[in-house]
């Protein structure tokens, strides 16, 4: 109908471009409308509703509350069982983010070079990303129950002692660290993979006319430097991964035994919605986004520069 | 030392060999160590899943049972807890959840990409600062609100968190940046509305990115556990992990035949579907890169 009006009165009918203009602000706020509400109410109101609880008494279903200023951060500076779930989440992260990049670096490598085995490999280490890890995790219990275990049976044919792996305090950690390995090696190998394939076959070549030709050689001049990168990526997401560790604690030892694997998202878990203590499980939010930041802004600024078609 | 001896002296094509096949069974013996630790707590799933309960902790152990128990062991899994109902809930909720997060991710993601709007930058903005935030900190406030409301034990409580992904709005943005201007101008031209443009040339062209997002989306919220364990209460309205967890904490527990069974119902779907379109998973990893 525009178009007829323009044919006639051409001097009279508005510009096609600022007509175009206008449609583009209306389509384009009407089409960013609903993701902007959706935004607004599912994140950004409640994180100023978390950081606004922070400094309150607020617990659910109480009518009342009033300000408490920085009483809650005090608090946790000084509560023991946040003390030591953070001290416990590093533990985990410190083991589960140079084990998870490292082995999965090296499957990566290994898998990367066969030909007709290759896709058989990349399938068995990627099924537990697959997998429910709540079933798993209960697989993963009986499995290294202390007595009847097929682990410890295996340890016990080899000549070891009896390994209580998630009763023993000082193991529950790192056998929780083994479990989240095992979960994200698959995951971390296929972006190796990706990134592997990606280098360019005459570096090799060149490399091998300077007579480094020893596989160490090749990894140290071409692979590592190469894959740069893609490990730094992995290495953020594994850390961002590995201190919301939730799932294996839930599941196999909630928090035990005595506090031994408590971990940061366990105890909010634990003080809002099972205690129902609001205001502290809002500084304990707090606290955990404060660990998560710095390596979730990293990996937003890495993808926003990687990804590309 | 090695290559010193290799340029003084060539070695004969016996020693490569050798030193070939020596390096290659390294290899095979590092990946398969590697492989029976990844497949352990599988093969140890599906054998008890058909052992009668006193062969599951025998020292020795064997793949397959004396006594085949299989049957018995998922009757009383399927009879003792709603399982089939946990699949289909869990069915439901990644659906839903998919299905309203790719209706307002994409439309959002055009605007991002193709027009210009006022309130663009910010809105950017917002998303890359959205990307930041974990998907556990709002829970507390979403939480009190839905108990406000009284919505606490429904579907809608278990999905509406995740109804916006500005993970999604990000990666489509990115696809469509790449879509060629010239094709959405005549079809301007030719009196094709934006509406039209986004759902019928765009999005066929944005497949590959939007078959990578749903598998994300589907993993990522058919084996959550956090949010619906915080919502449900009402075991009918489990998922498969929270039914899971359930499960392995009532009674049947200890009875480790049916228990395994009833992991082994649980975590069939999603690994069946990997098997079946394992290239379009790695693909979708590839793509997105993030969980």
């Amino acid at each position: 109908m525009t178009t007829a009006t323009a044919q006639i009165t051409p001097l009279d009918a508005a510009p096609p471009a600022s007509r175009q203009r206008w449609i583009e602000r209306f389509a384009g706020l009407g089409f960013a409308a609903p993701a902007f509400i959706l935004l607004v109410l599912t994140n950004l109101a409640p994180l100023a509703a978390l950081a606004f609880l922070s400094f309150t008494n607020y617990e659910l279903g109480a009518l009342d509350f009033s300000f408490v200023g920085l009483k809650n951060f005090s608090a946790a500076l000084q509560d023991s069982v946040v003390r030591r779930s953070v001290t416990n989440t590093l533990l985990y992260v410190a083991i589960v983010v140079p084990g998870g990049v490292l082995i999965s670096l090296l499957v990566a490598i290994l898998i990367h070079q066969r030909k007709r085995t290759r896709s058989l490999y990349e399938v068995i280490y990627f099924l537990p990303v697959t997998s429910t890890l709540i079933a798993m995790a209960t697989m993963w219990q009986f499995l290294l129950h202390p007595t009847l275990g097929l682990i410890n049976q295996a340890l016990k044919g080899l000549g070891f002692a009896e390994t209580a792996f998630l009763s023993d305090p000082r193991l529950v950690i790192p056998t929780l660290a083994a479990i989240g390995i095992w979960q994200l090696v698959g995951f971390n190998m296929v972006l190796f993979l990706a990134g592997l394939s990606a280098i360019p076959r005459d570096l090799y070549e060149a490399v091998d006319i300077d007579g480094a030709s020893h596989p160490i050689d090749r990894f140290l001049k071409v692979t590592w430097p190469m894959l740069g990168p893609t490990t730094m990526f992995v290495t953020v997401t594994t850390f961002i991964t590995a201190f919301k560790i939730f799932d294996t604690v839930a599941v196999m030892t909630r928090g035990g035994p005595g506090g031994a694997s408590e971990v940061l998202l366990y105890a909010i878990y634990l003080e809002g919605f099972q205690y129902f203590h609001m205001s502290y499980a809002a500084t304990l939010t707090l606290v955990f986004l404060a660990f998560t930041l710095v390596f979730s802004v990293l990996q937003t600024f890495i993808l926003d520069r990687r990804v590309h078609y | 030392m090695r290559t010193s001896t290799t340029i003084a002296r060539p070695p004969t094509p016996v020693a490569i060999r050798m030193r070939r096949l020596v390096s290659l069974a390294l290899v095979h013996a590092v990946l398969i160590g590697g492989a029976v630790f990844m497949l352990l707590p599988f093969v140890f799933m599906l054998t008890s899943a058909i052992k009668p309960p006193g062969e599951i902790f025998e020292a020795t152990f064997r793949l397959w049972p004396r006594q085949f128990y299989g049957w018995q062991n998922f009757e009383s899994a399927l009879s003792t807890a709603p399982l089939l109902r946990f699949l289909l809930n869990g069915l439901i909720v990644c659906g839903g959840i998919l299905v309203v997060q790719l209706l307002v991710a994409i439309p959002c993601a055009y605007a991002l990409a193709k027009l210009r709007f006022p309130g663009r930058p910010i809105l950017f903005s917002l998303v890359l600062l959205g990307l930041c935030i974990p998907v556990q900190a709002p829970s507390l406030p979403l939480y009190i609100a839905f108990a406000e409301l009284g919505i606490l034990n429904t579907y809608l409580s278990m999905m509406m968190p995740f109804f916006l992904s500005v993970f999604a709005i990000f990666l489509f943005r990115q696809f469509f940046k790449s879509y060629p201007d010239e094709i959405i101008q005549a079809a301007r031209l030719d009196g094709v509305g934006e509406f039209e443009i986004v759902w019928r040339i765009v999005v066929p062209s944005a497949w590959p990115a939007i078959a990578a997002f749903s598998i994300f989306s589907v993993v990522a919220h058919w084996n959550d556990l956090y949010w619906p364990l915080i919502v449900v209460s009402d075991t009918k309205l489990a998922t498969p992990p929270l039914g899971m967890m359930y499960f392995a904490d009532s009674e049947l527990g200890s009875n480790y035949g049916a228990l395994a069974a009833g992991a082994t119902i649980i975590t069939a779907p999603l690994v069946i579907a990997f098997l079946i379109a394992r290239r379009r998973f790695i693909a979708g990893i590839t793509m997105t890169g993030i969980k």
